[in-house]
């Protein structure tokens, strides 16, 4: 018989038998070895079902409305387009920094964070000016509000994303840049697939659902 | 990384050991004792004490609006409170209840027993956890100073637009409301990631997937369902307050917005949150249970897969809350089903349960009694419930006493009593004294008579027509003395808690001294002292078996290698927990209240103006990076 049932034992904290030594551990690791990696994916889910969310009402709306937009014409699309294809291409730059920072190549890592800053900070000018595009205020109508928040929640991705680079690249210009904050380079490069990856389908529903 | 080769040989547990070992790893771990100190701790311990006895606190209060309702509403024609306090009570206790104790109850008690019980020194991002727990603090004192100016919301504990919107709710009621849900969700999806990834990266080694102990494995499933639930209320209350303050239009008909768009959001949410507050009740009874049976758990393979099955019907039921809302036929047929369905991944458990006791030799104590109670009480409302899945009987009863009794039993039987159970079984490991016993008969048998007593007659005053949320009824209705036996019921219950409190307090002072495992348990959270080292352990265990303790006769197997310079732990893979990194801790730091309270300044002030979130960045901006800036601390330069 196998089940295990509870034995009266005496408890002994300092009675420990040693079966292993841990010692030649290493003290960082990337990708699914880091917590922190995980802990990343954790907040994809969470901003994914905001984002999700925020999606799945903009189709709710434009079911239980006859028109759509709700607006003489449908938001100009060109500076989303552009920022989409900016988006698009700094995907190559972030994979590289992804790479230099698994290599902990720290000169090549310093270059590429400041690229993928002003990249951040230009995505963030382009779409302040993307609002001036859409040809509907946020307290017009429905269909204003939700393209705002749509676009605003975006935003605020950038917004962070920037914050969190800057912050990183001024470090890594520091005598801080020792081992474990080359695996936070390459949770943030991680970070910046997500937003990105959130980025498609919402340029896909405020710039061509209206055009359908 | 490179200096390492070089630096003067670190120190290992492997050099000390007994005291000595003991002494030194509190030291590194320890929280400082001065106020910084203690503004500053990052101890899963001290931080689950913190959100145990707080969540206590705003149940305390919850209950307390509950026992003016019950008085005003013990007989015909009452005057002891108008209408408009009393839509206030009812929302107050309905918010509290479910947003400042119902969520945080259960990630309060994992925080404080996950840690321990996979085997590690502390929680995954123990400054978050510092953070989220100020977050939450600062969202329900928010809400209750609110209250007691007289800006308490009244709209209800789901504040349904279009009462709650701009429209039929001018004032700041309904921003307070929105407000709180948006710190108490922040709070709660904080530690959900936390207790994620504890349990995925955290585990002993050897505690590989089917050693993970059955709290653990709900608190996880629970987790999950928390992070896939709440952005769907923060969305909804953030449209809500967007709604309110700055003119959007998206729960407005009028400029094609929709009203039941808010419901859709709100019980995408509502609905997983009955589980949210029940997954941790199964945590409680399934640690509980094979301890005072004497024997491991009955079918612990269908427990684990019942939890996950759980978890994923709870996402397909919310449309049964708004059946009356006038759906598609077929639509309310797939969601009868699916309400229906979910009973049986419950029923197994109960049945798992119930054949470890019939299997063990039961020690009846305290715990054990509570559990009992939580059995009759939660399969009673379980019954209720399936009655309300069918369409044409909630269609009858929607918004009358009989949900206000169904409600109740699902959420005191399913949470308050396991709770109850747990507090008795796991204060000595908190405190290192024992709860009276005596006492503990007392606070069982009170609160469950006082609980059937107050609750079952409100399901035939329901039957009878009586709609919830009315501040008083008619004489001639004929059900004042229905609702004078409930009142009297729920003040008996209310004694229960007064007993309870009394035990607490007194066995703080002079209860049995507790020792590690008073029990005879079997988890890891027993082989450490009590209450336990700020290091937890001082070596970290090797797992063998489910319950360890039982099974490893003559000291739990252990590793060495850790640092004794400064806070390190064991990052183990997620499948097998085998070893793969030391890694640093955080050590503790007072950035993450910083970061609480310009966060709660830009959510507060954003009910006023606006452009308290522009004024509000900058603080935050600069808080945050204060936290993640690395110090001069060890585990910084790791
Ligand atoms: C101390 C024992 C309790 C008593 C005597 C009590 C009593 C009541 C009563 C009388 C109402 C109906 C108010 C009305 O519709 O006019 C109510 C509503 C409610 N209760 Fe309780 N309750 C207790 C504990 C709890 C607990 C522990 C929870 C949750 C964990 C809870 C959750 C709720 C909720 C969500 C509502 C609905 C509020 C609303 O309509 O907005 N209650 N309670
Ligand atoms: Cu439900």
């Amino acid at each position: 018989m196998s089940t295990v049932r509870a034995e009266p034992q005496p408890f002994e904290p300092h009675q420990a038998r040693v079966t292993r030594d841990l010692s030649g551990l290493p003290t960082y690791g990337f990708g699914p070895k880091s917590p922190m990696w995980w802990g990343t994916l954790g907040f994809f889910v969470v901003e994914g079902m905001g984002f999700a969310l925020a999606l799945g009402t903009y189709l709710y709306l434009v079911q239980q409305n006859p028109h759509w937009p709700l607006a003489p014409i449908p938001p100009d699309h060109w500076a989303g387009t552009l920022n989409t294809l900016l988006l698009l291409a700094s995907l190559w730059p972030n994979l590289i920094t992804d790479r230099h920072a698994h290599a902990q190549d720290l000169g090549r890592v310093r270059r590429d964070l400041v690229i993928m800053s002003l990249i951040t900070l230009a995505t963030i000018a382009l779409r302040l000016y993307e609002f001036t595009g859409l040809g509907v205020r946020w307290d017009q109508n429905a269909y204003g509000s939700i393209t705002w928040v749509l676009l605003a929640l975006h935003l605020t991705h950038l917004i962070t994303d920037a914050g969190d680079t800057l912050v990183l690249t001024v470090l890594m210009f520091t005598r801080h840049a020792t081992g474990k904050r080359f695996s936070d380079v390459s949770d943030n490069a991680f970070y910046w697939y997500f937003v990105v990856a959130s980025w498609l389908p919402i340029y896909v529903a405020v710039y061509w659902i209206p055009r359908w | 990384m490179s200096e390492a080769a070089t630096a003067p040989r670190e120190l290992r547990d492997s050099e000390l050991d007994g005291p000595a070992l003991s002494a030194r790893l509190a030291r590194i771990w320890g929280t400082q004792r001065s106020i910084v100190g203690w503004l500053s701790s990052v101890d899963h311990k001290v931080i689950g004490r913190r959100y145990i006895v707080t969540a206590f606190l705003f149940l305390f209060m919850g209950g307390l609006t509950a026992i003016v309702m019950r008085l005003q509403l013990a007989q015909p024609e009452s005057k002891l409170v108008g209408p408009d306090t009393y839509n206030q009570l009812f929302t107050m206790h309905g918010s509290t209840m479910m947003f400042l104790f119902g969520v945080p109850i259960g990630e309060a008690m994992a925080v404080y027993l996950v840690p321990l019980m996979v085997g590690t020194r502390n929680i995954a991002f123990p400054r978050l956890n510092a953070f989220s727990y100020w977050v939450y603090l600062s969202g329900g004192v928010f809400l209750w100073i609110s209250f007691l100016l007289n800006i308490g919301p009244d709209v209800g504990w789901f504040a349904y637009v279009p009462l709650s919107g701009p429209e039929y709710s001018p004032g700041k009621r309904a921003d307070v409301w929105a407000q709180m849900i948006t710190f108490t969700e922040l709070s709660g999806l904080a530690v959900a990631i936390e207790i994620i990834v504890t349990v995925l990266k955290q585990r002993a080694p050897g505690m590989s997937l089917s050693r993970i102990p059955l709290f653990v494995w709900a608190l996880f499933v629970n987790s999950f369902i928390i992070i896939f639930a709440l952005p769907a209320v923060m969305v909804a209350s953030t449209f809500l307050i967007l709604d309110r303050l700055i003119g959007t239009q998206l729960f407005n008909p009028a400029e094609g917005g929709d009203a039941l768009l808010f419901q859709h959001l709100f019980w995408f949410f509502g609905h997983p949150e009955v589980y949210i507050i029940f997954l941790p009740g199964t945590a409680f009874v399934s640690a509980i249970i094979p301890t005072f049976a004497r024997r491991e758990i009955f079918g612990y393979l269908a427990l684990v897969l019942s939890l996950i099955a759980t978890g994923f019907l709870s996402f397909g039921l919310w449309v049964h809350h708004m059946f009356t809302t006038g759906l598609p036929q077929l639509g309310a047929a797939f969601f009868t089903a699916n309400s229906m369905l979910i009973a049986i991944p419950n029923g197994l458990q109960i049945f798992c349960w119930i054949a470890t006791l019939w299997d063990g030799r039961p020690v009846w104590r305290t715990p054990l009694l509570f559990v009992c109670g939580f059995f009759f009480i939660f399969v009673a409302g379980g019954l209720s419930g399936i009655m309300l899945a069918s369409v044409p009987i909630d269609t009858q009863v929607h918004d009358t006493y009989f949900v206000v009794a169904h409600f109740h039993y699902v959420l005191i039987g399913g949470n308050v009593f396991p709770l109850l159970a747990a507090i008795y079984y796991w204060f000595p490991k908190f405190t290192g004294r024992m709860l009276s016993e005596r006492l503990g008969a007392w606070n069982f048998w009170l609160a469950f008579i006082g609980f059937n007593v107050a609750f079952f007659p409100m399901h035939i005053s329901g039957l009878m027509g009586m709609p919830r949320r009315v501040y008083t009824y008619g004489p001639e209705m004929g059900w004042g003395d229905l609702q004078l036996v409930s009142t009297a019921g729920a003040l008996v219950l209310f004694a229960s808690f007064l007993v309870f409190v009394w035990n607490v307090l007194a066995s703080l002072r002079s209860g049995a001294v507790a020792g590690p495992n008073p029990w005879g348990a079997g988890t890891l959270e027993w082989a450490t002292a009590s209450p336990p080292p700020p290091q937890n352990f001082d070596h970290i265990p090797v797992v063998t078996h489910r319950e360890p303790l039982w099974a490893e006769r003559g000291g739990l197997p252990v590793v060495t290698g850790l640092s004794i310079r400064h806070r390190e732990l064991v990052v183990s893979s997620v499948a097998e927990a085998e070893p793969q990194l030391r890694e640093s801790s955080p050590a503790p730091s007072i950035w993450p209240l910083i970061a609480a309270v310009t966060v709660g300044a830009t959510f507060i002030g954003s009910i006023f103006t606006p452009y308290a979130v522009l004024w509000g960045a900058p603080p935050i901006a600069a808080a945050l990076t204060g936290w993640f800036w690395p110090k001069n601390t060890p585990e910084d330069e790791e």
